[in-house]
């Protein structure tokens, strides 16, 4: 399968990426391509031009700012995520999504703040970051906006870029106290679209849960904050009750469809399954560290 | 090397960008020019004529034109040629020396690793990456390095046999 025609261009600095797409017509960036290239080839993508931003300079970073703030650049892959020591000791959620993207070698290229971008409801990272109250900096010639991940996707494949604009990095909020969660990802094989996954975000201070976040993928048109159920966790400890709770809001929350995949009734029933099993694993390792403390 | 396009109607009556690449492939340096919506499994297979990489469900989905572009394993299929540019690009053609195989090529004949062989050279080339990062892998990590190709002959059970056979003689081989 051929893509139709484009034309390509490959900057070498971020300002000549921002000016190509903003004299651009239909205009698209390439970062790591394993969503966009099967679009363009399926002709349900057929850009006029491509700015190619892998030669630019100083994008393939993850740091944590003194602060705590987590920023991810627009060239790092889910490879090096997966392989990062950042996240296996201080983001249990994204940690554990990392592995769970597509397949290995799809990991090797991909990046995250293009899975973000793409806004497909299937895509992992959307629900992750969305747990954790992430947003994305978007570079034009206007300059830098933070765009909450909240408010950054209107529907499937949407999202509320300006044509001449790149999202730089995706940030994510420092923890208030310690942060636990987890992602749960149900897929028929390696490499296939979720048949439903969930991500859950907490931050857990003096045995109250200061944060939480629930983000729900492949159950709706695009990505799900559950915040009614996020909010049945905030402000108290982890119970058997607070979990079941929130395991139901979260189910009520998700839009699942009957398809190949499973009956909506299915889809719902394994949010409800999923987000008990994080929120319980998340209570038990709470507890065991505050043991190992005292 | 020059590449010839095919006619495809309305969008030929425009002139062809074509870009010049620089690359190298099993070793050899080349100079190509492709036009930029020429994938990488195109360029090798037919600009090159290196034909064993396969392209099999040309969506990214199994795995039969894995290559290795700087030493980590991609689907060839979803790459732009012209992405190659200054890139160091290893196919299954340069497993092998002129008079032996590799040894993940003698592991896969020792172990019965194919049967219709059509899924083999991306088998391999997932296995030289995973076996270059992890000489000793485990029979579990070797099922998660191959899991984004995929086999419809073997049920895998030789193919891991195979990567593991391969490890062990390339160790082998390090500790001469």
């Amino acid at each position: 399968m051929y893509p139709s025609r484009f034309r390509y261009e490959a900057p070498h600095s971020l300002d000549e990426a921002i000016a190509l797409l903003r004299d651009g017509d239909d205009a698209k960036v390439l970062a790591g391509g394993q969503s966009l290239v099967p679009l363009m080839k399926l002709r349900f993508a057929s850009p006029e031009l491509l700015v190619d931003i892998n030669n630019l300079p100083g994008l393939a970073y993850q740091r944590s700012d003194p602060d705590g703030t987590l920023r991810i650049g627009a060239l790092t892959r889910h490879v090096d995520l997966e392989k990062s020591e950042l996240l296996r000791t201080s983001q249990p959620t994204m940690a554990a999504a990392a592995p769970l993207i597509a397949d290995p070698i799809v990991r090797n290229r991909g990046t995250l703040v293009g899975s973000l971008c793409h806004a497909d409801p299937q895509g992992d990272w959307a629900s992750v970051v969305l747990s954790l109250g992430g947003s994305v900096v978007a570079q034009s010639t206007r300059g830098r906006r933070s765009i909450p991940m909240a408010n950054f996707v209107t529907g499937p494949f949407q999202n509320v870029l300006d044509p001449d604009e790149i999202v730089v990095e995706a940030v994510i909020p420092a923890a208030r106290g310690q942060r636990a969660g987890g992602y749960l990802k149900l897929e028929r094989r390696v490499g296939d679209f979720a048949t439903v996954g969930v991500a859950v975000s907490l931050d857990i201070s003096g045995g109250t849960v200061t944060h939480a976040g629930i983000g729900l993928t492949g159950v709706g048109g695009s990505t799900i904050a559950a915040t009614e159920a996020a909010a049945a966790l905030t402000g108290r400890p982890l119970t058997p009750e607070s979990i079941s709770q929130a395991a139901e809001l979260a189910a009520a929350a998700a839009r699942p469809r009957t398809d190949h995949r499973g009956s909506a009734e299915y889809k719902r029933h394994i949010v409800t399954t999923f987000v008990e099993r994080i929120l319980t694993g998340s209570s038990r390792g709470h507890s065991d560290e505050a043991e190992r403390a005292a | 090397m020059t590449m010839v396009y095919d006619d495809v109607g309305d969008e030929a009556t425009g002139e062809v960008p074509v870009r010049r690449i620089k690359f190298t492939i099993n070793g050899e340096k080349k100079v190509a020019e492709v036009e930029p919506r020429l994938l990488l499994a195109h360029l090798i297979r037919q600009g090159l004529r290196l034909t064993g990489t396969h392209t099999g469900c040309d969506t990214t989905n199994c795995g039969a034109c894995t290559v290795l572009v700087d030493g980590l394993a991609v689907k060839s299929c979803t790459m732009f040629a012209v992405q190659a540019d200054g890139h160091d690009i290893q196919t299954v053609e340069g497993l092998a020396t002129a008079s032996e195989l590799h040894p993940l090529q003698e592991g896969f004949k020792e172990e019965h690793g194919l049967q219709c062989g059509f899924c083999t050279p991306g088998m391999m080339m997932a296995a030289k990456a995973l076996l270059d990062a992890n000489p000793d892998p485990t029979e579990e990590e070797i099922r998660w390095a191959l899991s984004g190709n995929l086999c419809r002959c073997t049920g895998y059970q030789n193919i891991v046999k195979s990567v593991l056979w391969a490890a062990q003689k390339l160790r082998s081989q390090a500790a001469e």
